[in-house]
């Protein structure tokens, strides 16, 4: 049977027979290759490319406010598309990059910024997981210290008298 | 102490749980403005067809008197929802109302506003990039912008205003700047 594996009629079996499943590397292969679909429309794009190089490295830390969790240079809304229009007339009027961003900023807020900067309001998001980290270290670190103590005990007091007594008449009781 | 480290588990939950149900309740799409108490924004934006040929929204405009400048859009769905209380307090005349036809045909802009009613003193056209609209840093339409005697924008509304955000938020903050 030749390894037919879209079709409808193949029995799945055929693959876990020792057959390779070459549609899966085929696949992975393809989606390699693909490259994510770019809202910039070519209309949008500056002459000079090292320009329009800088527009798209400013786009991806920018976010899109209509989508929220893309950046404009990601985002089909209008507005991510007025924005990338706007930064790239700051980039030909003559900004530097940080320029562009201050303008952008200026207008939406640090919210605008995917990567947010590291200033007083921030400090709890930058350096929150770190907190929590060495939090959780000096937990279990406790917890190991604690277990070994307790596993380290001092020996017990010799048996008295008695207590040998009864000793030696339950392992004669035994029998040995 | 040992049973109260039982307990902790429980506690994390309870805080998380807390955490994500104010989450759950909150408007992503509020983002604070950080233009609230900047003057507005350099701006001379032109009429729309047929209202006159000194009608345009510029920014000496809003000096003099507390206003209210209205994003809307002919293509904007949730600005039909506010539309008919706009025309409610143009009547009443507490505050003038201007617009900003953003990112519009100014034809249909005007035609919209033949439809429903025009309870605008001033209507700019903001053409798309929409330059003024980034300047007021506009996110979506409908917004509104309460501008003080000074020229400053002193609150933002994000969305459609309702009876009930006009009478417990914007007219009171109206009343106070007008003072």
């Amino acid at each position: 049977m030749s390894p037919a594996l879209f079709s409808p009629h193949s029995e799945p079996r055929s693959v876990s027979k020792g057959r390779p499943a070459f549609g899966i590397p085929v696949l992975a292969m393809l989606l390699a290759l693909a490259s994510p679909a770019l809202a910039v429309n070519p209309d949008e794009m500056m002459k000079d490319p090292a320009q329009e190089h800088r527009a798209r490295e400013l786009g991806k830390d920018l976010r899109c406010l209509v989508c929220q969790n893309q950046s404009i240079d990601d985002s089909d809304a209008d507005l991510a598309k007025d924005l990338r229009v706007i930064v790239r007339e700051r980039i030909g009027a003559g900004d530097t990059d940080d320029m562009v961003r201050k303008f952008v900023v200026d207008r939406y807020g640090d919210y605008v910024l995917l990567k947010p900067p590291f200033k007083g309001t921030t400090l709890v998001l930058w350096l929150g997981p770190f907190a929590l980290f060495v939090g959780a270290l000096a937990v279990v670190f406790g917890f190991y210290r604690r277990r070994r103590t307790a596993t380290i005990q001092p020996p017990p007091p010799p048996l008295s008298a008695d207590e040998r007594r009864r000793l030696d008449a339950l392992l004669k009781e035994s029998g040995k | 102490m040992r049973r109260a480290l039982f307990l902790l588990p429980v506690a994390i939950f309870a805080v998380l749980a807390l955490l994500f149900v104010k989450g759950l309740t909150m408007n992503p799409r509020d983002i604070p403005s950080v233009l609230i108490d900047r003057p507005v924004p350099e701006m001379n934006l032109a009429p729309l067809p047929g209202r006159g040929e000194a009608s345009g929204l510029a920014t000496a405009d809003l000096r003099g008197r507390v206003s209210l400048v209205n994003i809307y859009g002919s293509w904007c769905i949730a600005c039909v929802q506010e539309h008919p209380y706009l025309m409610e307090y143009k009547k009443a005349g507490i505050v003038p109302i201007h617009g900003i036809d953003w990112r519009d045909d100014p034809a249909l802009g005007a035609a919209w506003l033949k439809k429903h009613g025009d309870p605008y003193d001033r209507v700019g056209v903001d053409p798309a990039p929409g330059r003024a609209a980034v300047d007021f840093g506009v996110t979506g339409a409908p917004e509104s912008f309460i501008v003080d005697k000074a020229g400053v924008i002193r609150y933002k509304h994000i969305g459609p205003i309702s009876p009930e955000v006009w009478n417990k938020t914007l007219l009171p903050i109206i009343r106070e700047l007008q003072k």
